[in-house]
């Protein structure tokens, strides 16, 4: 076995549990551990407070307890140009972004681990809910084994490359477990709460939030067979089966949102949580990444999901030869959301995956 | 790991002995100056007695020594008391863009008064112009503030020549010393100055304490409402450790000065030629002969300055930059940007510094390691 302290891992720090319990568990294992605070984002206020100032302190905080050197890296830039610009185009293309994944993607492993490696890092680690193994050479990205934090889904765009260079410490623990490591160790985040929510936005009102970026386009909400129903405040503030805020009364079921019309700017609102147009039954995606470099074959099944913490769906994918890919479902499925990733695993091994371009309604034949 | 501290720019080591010289005032000696008894007449004489060698450093009387708790609140209280006393004789001040921000800021708190500021730009080399200052100077210009020498570069201003120009003129002027009272040699008198700042962190005394001399005869409005300390010009009660902790300091520097100076410059050359040997694109900041010994600020061209502190750092040497890094990109400091402009030589400033403790071996080391890190760096770059 090599040396551990002749190793240096880079920990991404944010300033929670996660990341400190990471830092924690590879220092014990006698790494060269560095701790890297990355501020992505300017969220500093009219009076001049800032979270990220906080989150800061709490990293310095741990990261003087655990006696490792720490820095903060601004990568505002690089988010704006990769992670931000992206989610605006999504939303104005009527889609459901998912920032995240291009978050892991373009900053915590590609500015964030080139920045690492200039440090002379071997790795870069995170506090993600993830495994990896190596066999044969080939990197393979594994879910954690607390199936309720498994974080595969957000890291699905990754390459062998960034994969080769990244520990995931907390993959083997269940949450609660990693909770009670940092308590015994007394860390200075263990009782903090995890955050929520898409880390630019922080706890803010969402429309308010996007209002400052997009203009906004009332119209109105109308059914299937175009009876207006109410009017909508922008149809990127909304999401396919989405049921709270609409704000139709009446008798029968509650009102869901089952459709956009980006042409007419119309939300299509349905009633019933199962309302048909909600269903799908295949999809395409676009720009697929496949995590060994390539699709295991040009036509498998295999699981998939389609939104973070979703149960695995058996599906059929077939793999076209511009990188797209067209996913069959063997159930139908609710509320596929274009602008979200699909995902697909074999077992616990998470293959890739891509973002959802269309949907194929399971009603659309009927309409 | 050796560690090597090469900011002393920033921050310095307090000397054992002015260290030693403070420990009878935290627990025998610990009367308060302003009591009347025993113990308040033990500590104001051994107040005195530092606020005597202050002086006699910059050869000043003692009575023209306000004792402060640092360097900006010496800056402070002369340019925001001085105007805030003077605004009948005129609101018009003068300063130059590379200040410290300590001088910047409270210019520009006193433009929110009413006051207007006239701040002087520099050349390339770090230096005001004499042309631009007399073209900026007014009828109603009160006061000129201009530094002695510059945190980031070293650079030492013409304070003599202005001084001199200046005696013609209604306007007083203060100077930011900070950098140079201990560097090299300071007297009010000749330099025709009429107020200077010093802190005693940067010749290895105590941090949180500093002075003001203020020329005879000079008002100030106290930036401190209280007691009647310091001939009413800065309240609350003075710190008779920190005093003899910072004039024992800066007779121990004063000692020594030109023997450091001639370290300094030998350190200079021997980190500078080693980096040259090595191949290292290094481009010195600042005037050539204009300066002080103990600062080296150097660009490196293409090179991502953050990581190289962060790399240095990991390696166990401390240096700093000036730059800060806002918004995700580095932006170079204000007098960087000043001297070049926006550009890549103002970004991948690094700014050493040398004092107590510095060795050859260390500058060797240094250079050493400066070079590898470099060449990992455009490896992955």
């Amino acid at each position: 076995m090599a040396d551990n302290a002749e190793i240096r891992v880079v920990v991404g720090m944010s300033g929670g549990v996660d990341s400190s319990v990471t830092a924690h568990l590879l220092k014990e294992e006698g790494y060269d551990v560095v701790g890297i605070f990355m501020k992505n984002w300017d969220d500093s206020d009219e009076s001049g407070f800032c979270s990220a100032t906080e989150d800061y302190e709490d990293v310095a905080a741990v990261a003087d307890q655990l006696g490792i050197p720490y820095y903060t890296v601004n990568f505002e830039k690089e988010y704006w140009d990769n992670v931000f610009s992206y989610f605006l185009d999504e939303y104005k293309a009527g889609r459901t972004p998912n920032p995240d994944v291009m978050c892991n993607k373009e900053i915590k492993f590609k500015a964030f681990l080139d920045h690492a490696m200039a440090l002379g890092a071997d790795y870069v680690a995170t506090g993600h809910y993830a495994r990896k193994t190596v066999e044969n050479g080939e990197v393979k990205l594994l879910k954690g084994v607390d199936s309720n934090k498994d974080q595969t889904y957000f890291l699905n765009a990754l390459s062998q490359e960034q994969l080769s260079r990244v520990m995931f410490p907390l993959g083997n623990l269940p949450k609660p477990e990693v909770r009670d490591i940092a308590k015994k160790a007394e860390l200075a985040t263990a009782a903090k709460k995890d955050s929520t929510g898409i880390c630019f936005i922080g706890e803010r009102n969402f429309k308010e939030f996007l209002m400052q970026f997009l203009p906004a386009k009332s119209g109105t909400m109308e059914t299937l067979e175009g009876e207006v129903k109410g009017t909508h405040e922008g149809l990127m503030y909304y999401t396919l089966g989405q049921r709270q805020g609409l704000g139709i009364g009446g008798a029968g079921e509650p009102w869901f949102v089952v459709d956009k019309d980006l042409e007419r700017n119309v939300l299509i609102v349905g009633q019933g949580y199962h309302h048909p147009l909600l269903y799908s039954e295949a999809l395409k995606a676009e720009s697929v990444n496949w995590i060994s470099g390539a699709a295991p074959s040009e036509s498998f099944s295999c699981t998939a999901k389609f939104r973070y913490r979703q149960e695995d769906k058996p599906v059929t994918v077939t793999v076209n030869e511009d990188g797209s890919a067209d996913v069959t479902f063997a159930e139908p499925e609710r509320a596929v959301t274009p602008g979200q990733y699909v995902v697909f695993y074999d077992g616990d091994v998470c293959l890739g995956g891509g973002t959802i371009d269309q949907v194929y309604k399971a009603a659309a034949l009927s309409l | 790991m050796e560690r090597i501290y090469l900011d002393h720019a920033a921050t310095t080591p307090v000397h054992p002995k002015a260290a030693e010289a403070m420990m009878p005032y935290f627990t025998s000696v610990f009367g308060n100056p302003s009591s009347t008894h025993h113990y308040g007449r033990e500590s104001k004489a051994a107040l005195q007695r530092a606020r005597r060698i202050l002086a006699d450093a910059v050869g000043a009387s003692a009575e023209e020594i306000v004792l402060t708790a640092g360097g900006t609140e010496a800056d402070n209280l002369a340019i925001m008391g001085y105007a805030r006393n003077h605004h009948h004789l005129g609101r018009h001040i003068i300063t130059a863009v590379t200040e410290h921000h300590g001088v910047l800021h409270a210019c520009q708190a006193l433009e929110k008064e009413g006051f207007s500021v006239t701040y002087l730009n520099v050349d390339s080399s770090g230096l005001i112009r004499m042309e631009e200052l007399e073209e900026a100077l007014r009828d109603d210009t009160i006061l000129v503030s201009l530094m002695t020498a510059n945190n980031e570069t070293g650079v030492v201003q013409p304070i003599q020549a202005i001084g001199d120009r200046l005696k013609e003129h209604q306007a007083v002027f203060h100077t930011d010393a900070v950098q140079a009272v201990g560097k090299r040699e300071i007297h009010v008198s000749d330099l025709g100055v009429d107020m200077l700042a010093a802190s005693a962190h940067k010749f290895n005394g105590p941090n949180g304490t500093g002075f003001l001399y203020v020329r005879k005869g000079i008002q100030l409005s106290p930036l401190l409402h209280g007691g009647s300390q310091e001939r009413k010009r800065r309240a609350g009660t003075e710190s008779t450790a920190l005093a003899a902790g910072m004039a024992e300091a800066l007779r121990l520097t004063l000692e020594e000065m030109e023997l450091k100076q001639t370290e300094q410059e030998r350190f200079r050359r021997l980190l500078l030629t080693q980096l040259e040997h090595g191949g290292a694109e290094a481009v010195v900041n600042g005037h050539p002969e204009e300066r002080l010994s103990n600062v080296l600020n150097i660009s490196f061209p293409g090179a991502n300055v953050e990581q190289l502190l962060m790399n240095l750092d990991l390696e166990g040497i401390a240096v700093s930059s000036g730059s800060a890094c806002t918004a995700g990109s580095i932006e170079a400091s204000h007098v960087l940007t000043a001297m070049h402009g926006d550009s890549e030589r103002g970004r991948s400033a690094v700014r050493f510094s040398f004092g107590l403790g510095t060795t050859d071996e260390q500058i060797n080391r240094t250079a050493e390691t400066l070079l590898r890190v470099l060449q990992r760096m455009k490896m992955l770059n």
